[in-house]
């Protein structure tokens, strides 16, 4: 099963703006490899990040193979009210990892 | 240290066509420039692309490529009308130009991105803002990439 690690603020003030950092457990595969005997590794990595607020979007990545591997993404948004942050991965091979955290607004 | 049984095998696997494939193009950077020019056409378009408002942050001396931090800080209120639509880093030299992409908005509260990356040679490394009222922003790095992603691993 995928595995991801996101971190924020359980609570914070209304029009704050938090920094949240999320991390997936993924080896990035970069399609560029070879093995001993010179055959090409094919490519397996998250083509895409989002997250969002309530249900709505407000940051989204996409990623290409020069992103590392376990791929951490810092970012900031600004809470407006209490409720869910949700976090999505998609990738290659049918991989996909969803993370959802509450968050206190006062 | 080498065994008898991996030389055998890396031996045989020079031998092999699918390893004369694996040696390197002797237009790699022409190629590769044209792919970075292509790449920041496929972004900016015609418009211009100006420096300064964004600011890239990298280690100017790079020990392993395989995890450099990067990150993209953007000048911009990011309210409604004037906020950062678009973040792009894209590099010179490393097989793709194209590193990643952020599509943000006001809700971001600020035009930030912090992650690690792959750098596969000394080069320079771009970043592009672009604003909502369709302008571009850019400012590069120039890094020293010591142990190269993709190059030296490609026997594992």
């Amino acid at each position: 099963m995928a595995r991801a690690v996101v971190t924020f603020p359980a609570q914070a003030k209304r029009g704050e703006i938090i920094e949240i950092k999320t991390l997936a457990a993924h080896s990035m595969e970069t399609g560029f490899r070879r093995t001993q005997t010179g055959e090409l590794i094919p490519r397996d990595i998250i083509r895409r990040f989002s997250c969002t607020y309530n249900g709505t979007e407000v940051y989204r990545v996409d990623l290409h193979p020069a992103i590392a591997a376990n791929p951490l993404i810092v970012f900031t948004t600004i809470a407006t009210e209490t409720g869910t942050l949700s976090f999505h991965w998609v990738g290659d091979n049918g991989y996909t990892a969803t993370e959802t955290a509450p968050i206190r607004v006062e | 240290m080498t065994t008898r049984r991996e030389f055998l095998v890396a031996t045989a696997a020079a031998l092999v066509p699918a390893a004369v494939e694996a040696q390197i193009d002797p237009n790699q950077a022409a190629n590769r420039k044209a792919a970075f020019q292509a790449a920041l056409r496929k972004i900016v378009g015609d418009s211009q692309l100006r420096r300064g408002r964004v600011k890239l942050e990298l280690p100017p001396l790079i020990d392993n490529g395989n995890s450099v931090p990067l990150s993209v800080a953007v000048e911009s209120p990011m309210t409604a009308t004037d906020h950062v639509v678009a973040i792009h880093v894209l590099t010179e030299k490393n097989p793709l130009p194209d590193v990643v992409s952020v599509h943000l908005g006001p809700r971001a509260g600020r035009a930030r991105l912090s992650t690690r990356v792959r750098l596969a040679d000394t080069q320079s490394v771009l970043a592009i803002a672009q604003l909502s009222d369709g302008s571009f922003w850019s400012d590069s790095a120039e890094v020293v990439v010591t142990l190269s992603a993709c190059l030296e691993e490609g026997l594992i």
